[in-house]
């Protein structure tokens, strides 16, 4: 039995590249079959709380998965199988 | 640039060989700049964006954070000036560092110099600007971008409008660096390597279309035809130019080879660069972020000490060049 994700999160300040990022993390996460919601915070103060300098950054159960870039869909496929593997 | 003169060969080649136009007509004129310059802008995003972004792996928050708490006061401007350089070409990345700054106790006036720097002085604009321009109008660009956003920074900072900032900024504490493993050299290339192609995926319709345009003014527009409505002697120019710049700010890519080619064609070239600077340094999609950090009011001031800072510079160079 793999291993399941819990949470999911994008993070960003609203603008149009992390909502590019949300997009296709949730299309991604769709095409996986994943039940999972893709959280998309832009409280600015939480994205501090993570201790990062750039953004957007996505989360997956808690762990910077990818930071201050956008990911094409199948790279963001890739590292979510990765989670789901390991 | 001689290292760029196998593109002019295929430029070249591609015009009056394979398509077979005639020198000297408008039509092979346009083409033959349009495919040099996509081709030589493009290497050089490729070549430099990659560059920048593998060694901005070498800068995590903690260390520039530290580094700029403690410094005294212009130093501590002109280091976070100099700071924005190197951190990515987007405002969606300069507002959570602001904040990250200030939270980690760097003063506001060094926080506000690296806000107005980080937008305005990137690599993409350095690179577009020394493609179109040459190495001296990219490197004057930079160095105005850095004295702007000291001076700037030096000013709000001296205006003591701390608050002006929203609540939680001042009481938040910024987390400590998050627990990332150490990075290979390979995740550093495949994080260059993916914000490379990232950038490029952005910026390339507008580099096409601004090029594009670009070339058609190149080869059909008359030498000096704006000379006589936006040469150096026009005093409604520069502020012109830094009004119809602020708006534009996800087309910068675009926006820098069109007014590439405007030069040319007379317009002064302070003049260009007020526009450049309030296309990428100010811009309404930033101020809705900062809208979530401070009050519409030191908003207000920010714009406006930016905007006479662009506005002077464009003044200087017009007289200067």
């Amino acid at each position: 039995m793999p291993k399941t994700i819990k949470t999911i999160q994008v993070f960003g300040s609203g603008c149009p590249t992390c909502k590019r990022l949300h997009e296709r993390t949730v299309q991604a996460a769709k095409e996986l079959g994943l039940p999972v919601e893709v959280e998309y915070v832009t409280d600015l103060q939480r994205l501090m709380d993570l201790g990062v300098m750039q953004s957007p950054v996505l989360a997956i159960d808690g762990e910077l998965v990818v930071v201050g870039y956008v990911p094409d869909l199948k790279k963001i496929k890739e590292i979510i199988m990765r989670k789901l593997a390991n | 640039m001689p290292i760029f003169y196998p593109v002019q060969l295929l430029a070249d080649w591609i015009v009056y060989f394979a398509l077979g136009l005639q020198h000297e007509t408008h039509l092979a004129d346009s083409l033959n700049f349009f495919i040099f310059d996509v081709i030589k802008i493009f290497i050089l995003l490729a070549v430099v964006v990659y560059l920048v972004s593998f060694l901005r792996t070498y800068l995590p928050a903690e260390k520039v954070r530290k580094f700029l708490s403690g410094k005294p006061a212009v130093i501590g401007n002109i280091l976070a000036a100099l700071l924005g350089i190197a951190t990515p070409f987007c405002t969606c990345s300069a507002v959570p560092l602001f904040l990250g700054l200030v939270q980690a106790g760097v003063p506001l006036g060094a926080a506000f110099s690296f806000l107005v720097s980080s937008p305005m002085v990137n690599e993409v604009a350095l690179i577009l600007l020394f493609g179109l321009f040459g190495w001296k109008i990219a490197l004057l660009y930079a160095a105005s971008g850095v004295f702007i956003a000291t001076v700037s920074g030096f000013v709000i900072g001296h205006m003591r409008i701390e608050h002006l900032l929203e609540d939680f900024v001042l009481k938040g504490r910024s987390g400590e660096s998050a627990k990332m493993p150490r990075m290979t050299t390979k995740a550093r290339r495949s994080y260059a390597w993916s914000y490379t192609r990232d950038v490029i995926e952005k910026v390339w319709p507008y580099i096409l279309l601004g090029v594009g345009a670009g070339a058609l003014i190149h080869g059909y527009v008359p030498v000096g035809f704006l000379a006589a409505y936006a040469g150096a002697d026009k005093w409604y120019a520069v502020p012109l130019a830094t009004f119809l710049g602020m708006p534009l700010y996800a087309n910068v890519a675009g926006i820098m080879p069109l007014v590439g080619a405007l030069t040319e064609k007379g317009l002064a070239m302070g003049t260009v660069l007020s526009f450049m600077m309030s296309v990428t340094g100010l811009s309404f999609p930033e101020f809705v972020i900062l809208k979530k950090v401070m009050k519409t009011k030191l908003i207000v001031i920010f714009a406006a000490v930016v905007c006479v800072g662009i506005m002077l510079t464009g003044y200087l160079f017009n007289v200067v060049i």
